[in-house]
């Protein structure tokens, strides 16, 4: 957890010239730090790229939209790291 | 390129959906008002088109891959490198590579040569989302018939 954390805050902290220090696990991506969706595309490329994985973009905002999950779910940064964990994991055991 | 409707390639030359790469090519006019500005007595087609040309490359690769489900939105560029002048007349060979097929966009790195000398480069970002209507689909369809898109490849892979 600690390190997809360390990894995400390095690659927003690049991407969107934030400084590190102001990123923690408690921090909302576009209501703390101020991300707008462009930006957020720079740093979803950056996190596929590092882990491998797919981040389900489309999904999560769609499931915003209608009302089924918040933001909060996904773009605190915990529990942002938290789905990419789980991202991780469920490629670890997909089939080949 | 038919500068006054914003076409800027003319043919697809190549499709390759298991490489993810396309290639395109594009004659600049002759003769254009643009040049009249760009520059009185020393025409150059600006680097901008230039960049707009590989977006449409760029563009057009994404389509097949989404086999028309999805059109491309250009949202950003990257290291653009624009390497040597053009002037109308010449021939372009435009190349694009799918760097990244993202949840809703993607990435590519795309560049132009010129009778085989590197023009510019750049690396694109795009939206990809639904065709805001059928027609606006109808329409880039009409425009992949014109420059040769091989339909054919949406049927494999």
């Amino acid at each position: 957890m600690s390190s997809t954390f360390d990894t995400v805050a390095n690659i927003i902290s690049e991407t969107c010239d934030i400084e590190r220090a102001k990123i923690t696990p408690q921090s909302h991506a576009i209501d703390d730090l101020g991300i707008d969706s462009l930006d957020f595309l720079d740093v979803a490329f950056a996190i596929d790229k590092a882990f491998g994985i797919k981040l389900p973009l489309e999904q999560w905002t769609q499931e915003v939209n209608d009302g089924k999950a918040t933001t909060e779910q996904y773009f605190v940064l915990g529990n942002l790291c938290a789905r990419i964990d789980e991202l991780i994991a469920a490629k670890g055991t997909a089939p080949a | 390129m038919r500068l006054e409707y914003f076409l800027l390639i003319d043919r697809i030359v190549e499709l390759k959906l298991d490489d993810h790469t396309i290639r395109t090519e594009a004659t600049v006019p002759t003769s254009s008002t643009i040049f009249e500005g760009h520059f009185p007595g020393h025409p150059l087609m600006p680097g901008v088109l230039l960049i707009e040309t590989m977006a449409q490359t760029s563009g057009w690769l994404l389509i097949a891959m989404h086999k028309f489900a999805r059109m491309p939105f250009f949202a950003a560029v990257k290291e653009a490198k624009l390497r040597t002048f053009v002037t109308p007349g010449q021939v372009l060979a435009v190349s694009a590579k799918l760097v990244h097929d993202g949840s809703g966009f993607a990435v590519t790195k795309a560049e132009i040569k010129c009778e085989g000398k590197p023009v510019c480069n750049a690396e694109l970002t795009f939206r990809l989302v639904e065709f805001p209507n059928p027609s606006f689909r109808a329409s880039m369809e009409n425009v992949a018939a014109e420059i040769a898109f091989p339909m054919e490849v949406l049927a494999h892979g």
